[in-house]
């Protein structure tokens, strides 16, 4: 689970551009000509399609995602599961119970792109407004907030996804809570290095100057100065954040069955991994292709935002 | 330096265990009814209560962790403070926690290791000959697999390296544990999937920091002034590149050692490897609360000694450090 640290780190090469809004199209527009980005961006929108029309592929093929109607037409004498079945409409096979592969695993999608996005929304709000008041107040206030940052990181998530779920449940917003509650030090660590180098730029020192108060700089200056950067890191996160939460339903942290999660679905598969590899195949090369995608995005923003980088050549 | 840095060590290991034995008091399940046969007297779980502390205020519970009396009645007092330190006894079969952890950490070691010597041999590699010709087709490729690689969740990859190369192809054996000592080839033969697991998912995300920070370095001044006064592409590389890249890598490798060696839990349970990362998921799924303490403390532990070693090893990079 470390490999948090991977988007976030990298990303640290993105300076703090200024975006506005005729600049946000310039970079739309350098970031569009981006072949891989172009279709990475398409594939994700397939996705998003295919997780909001989970119900209509139900409804082609006929098995919802929890129908166990075909238990035993689609598993052997032994209980183990079927491969595809033309007749049957089951187009990628069926898992140890008979239950359609494809409607599980675009129902998987809803789980994992709703997680993925909803917690990486809340870790950047907490992040960035950690980071933020970190970074300018510095002092103090920093003091304290750096070491709770890493007070989180020391703190084993698995423990707390744990004792939560026994407390309230484990529903969605539990997880995500969760998912934001593991990575938003990251972003916090990276927004605090950015507002430092912010806060002496000579705008606020201008805005200082002018009366401005500390909350007023921050929000006006400090913030939409982020704008750029924080996009990229967003874009980078989602893809950990998606890897997360499958890490979880994987060890049985996550949502509980039979509710279909990628990472349920895979931990499922490994039992049968010898007798039935589309169990693993299916679920897995979705999460697979999705974390891909959001990643490719994520580079092309970086390099379509700030497009020095990697234009040194030694 | 290091003075502070062992006292705020203290302070994080009084925050974390803390904040474990809050959320532990949440958990609803009750460890001493878990502990003894159905149809156990009250007297006899009111006893086993006892046995485990669970009958006092959890204050108490929590003070009774850093120095306490001897519960379980066989001559140590319970505490981390007292020597030989004692992280209790676990709740499901009365080892001693500390023992336990200590057992299972050569497996956790063993794996941890071998996947930091692979993915640093092989993602400071790749990064630096990608960095070398940027868009070059080598880097094209390496980078295409970097992409893959920290995209990739460790379980899928941990069973489709099972499912091709010890059930399709059979190379090499289900993953176990040999003692090193007792059969060096072995211990390393059994591991190679488990390695391979862990250094492909890292090593992606080391070649891609090891490539971006090189190629950021690159743009700096003194470089320029390295190439100017005449100094060998070669030397500039090595000692003005390399060198100051190497520092991001180096803040990335401190924190991940530290997660490492406190469990690689998705990979100990791919391959069923007992290591520390499986004890501790094993104790949060059957609410042993004393080897969940432990675990997290010894997670604290190993996080915070792996970044002083960083912080060591800082000064060697980058002289200005003090």
């Amino acid at each position: 689970m470390s490999s948090i640290a991977v988007g976030t780190a990298e990303a640290g090469g993105a300076s703090a551009v200024s975006v506005g809004p005729s600049q946000l199209r310039v970079v739309f527009r350098r970031f569009w000509r981006d072949r891989v980005a172009r279709f990475s961006l398409i594939y994700i929108g397939v996705v998003i399609l295919a997780a909001v029309g989970a119900p209509l592929i139900a409804l082609a093929n006929g098995h919802p995602p929890d129908d166990l109607s075909h238990q035993f037409q689609m598993t052997t004498v032994y209980g183990l599961p079927e491969g595809p079945n033309w007749q049957l409409k089951f187009w990628l096979g069926a898992d140890q119970f008979g239950r359609d592969l494809l409607t599980r695993t675009v129902y998987g999608a809803r789980i994992s792109l709703l997680i993925g996005v909803a917690s990486t929304m809340v870790a950047l709000a907490i992040g960035c407004a950690v980071g933020v008041v970190a970074g300018f107040l510095r002092g103090p206030v920093d003091g304290l907030l750096s070491r709770s940052v890493d007070v989180v990181l020391a703190f084993p998530i698995l423990l707390l996804a744990l004792s939560i779920r026994a407390v309230f449940g484990a529903s969605l917003w539990i997880i995500i809570i969760v998912v934001a509650f593991a990575t938003w030090p990251y972003i916090s660590r990276i927004v605090r290095g950015q507002a430092l180098i912010i806060r002496e730029q000579e705008y606020v020192l201008a805005a200082r100057a002018l009366g401005a108060g500390d909350l007023r700089i921050m929000w006006e200056h400090v913030l939409p100065n982020l704008v750029g950067p924080l996009i990229v890191y967003g874009t980078l996160i989602i893809p950990v954040n998606i890897l997360l939460e499958a890490s979880l339903s994987y060890l049985g942290l996550g949502l509980p069955p039979p509710t279909a999660t990628w990472g349920q679905m895979l931990a499922d598969g490994q039992a049968y991994y010898a007798t039935a590899p589309w169990m693993i195949a299916v679920p897995g090369l979705a999460l697979l292709s999705t974390t891909i995608a959001f990643n490719l995005v994520g580079d092309a923003l970086r390099d379509a935002l700030d497009p020095r980088t990697g234009l040194a050549t030694l | 330096m290091v003075a502070r840095r062992v006292v705020w060590l203290g302070v994080l290991i009084v925050i974390i265990t803390a904040l474990t034995y809050t959320l532990f008091f949440f958990i609803p399940a009750d460890p001493a009814v878990e502990a003894v046969p159905k149809g156990a007297s009250p007297q006899t779980i009111a006893e086993v209560r006892h046995r485990m502390g669970l009958d006092q205020p959890v204050w108490l519970q929590y003070l009774y962790f850093f120095h306490g009396p001897d519960l379980i009645g066989n001559g140590q007092a319970s505490g981390i403070l007292n020597w030989p330190p004692n992280l209790g006894y676990s709740f499901k079969n009365e080892q001693p926690v500390l023992a336990t952890i200590l057992d299972r950490l050569p497996v956790t070691l063993s794996l941890a290791i071998g996947g930091v010597v692979l993915w640093l041999l092989f993602g400071l590699g790749v990064g630096i000959v990608s960095a070398l010709r940027p868009r070059s087709v080598q880097d094209r490729t390496a980078m295409l697999f970097a992409l893959v690689g920290v995209s990739m969740p460790q379980f899928l990859l941990g069973v489709a390296l099972l499912y091709l190369f010890y059930f399709r192809i059979h190379i090499f054996p289900a993953p176990t544990y040999v003692p090193f000592t007792q059969d060096p080839i072995g211990w390393a033969w059994h591991l190679v999937l488990p390695w391979c697991t862990l250094a492909f998912t890292y090593a992606a995300a080391y070649s891609r920091i090891m490539r971006s920070s090189m190629l950021e370095v690159a743009n700096e001044n003194w470089v320029l002034l390295a190439r100017a006064k005449g100094l060998r592409r070669r030397d500039v590389v090595r000692r003005h590149v390399v060198r100051p890249a190497l520092q991001q890598v180096v803040t990335m490798l401190g924190m991940d050692i530290g997660i490492l060696i406190s469990g690689a839990v998705v990979v100990e349970i791919v391959f069923g490897l007992n290591g520390v990362g499986n004890l501790a998921i094993h104790a949060l799924n059957t609410s042993d609360l004393p080897v969940i303490a432990g675990t997290v403390i010894f997670a604290a532990v190993s996080v915070a000694v792996a970044n002083l070693v960083v912080d060591i090893a800082y000064k060697f990079l980058d002289p200005r450090v003090q």
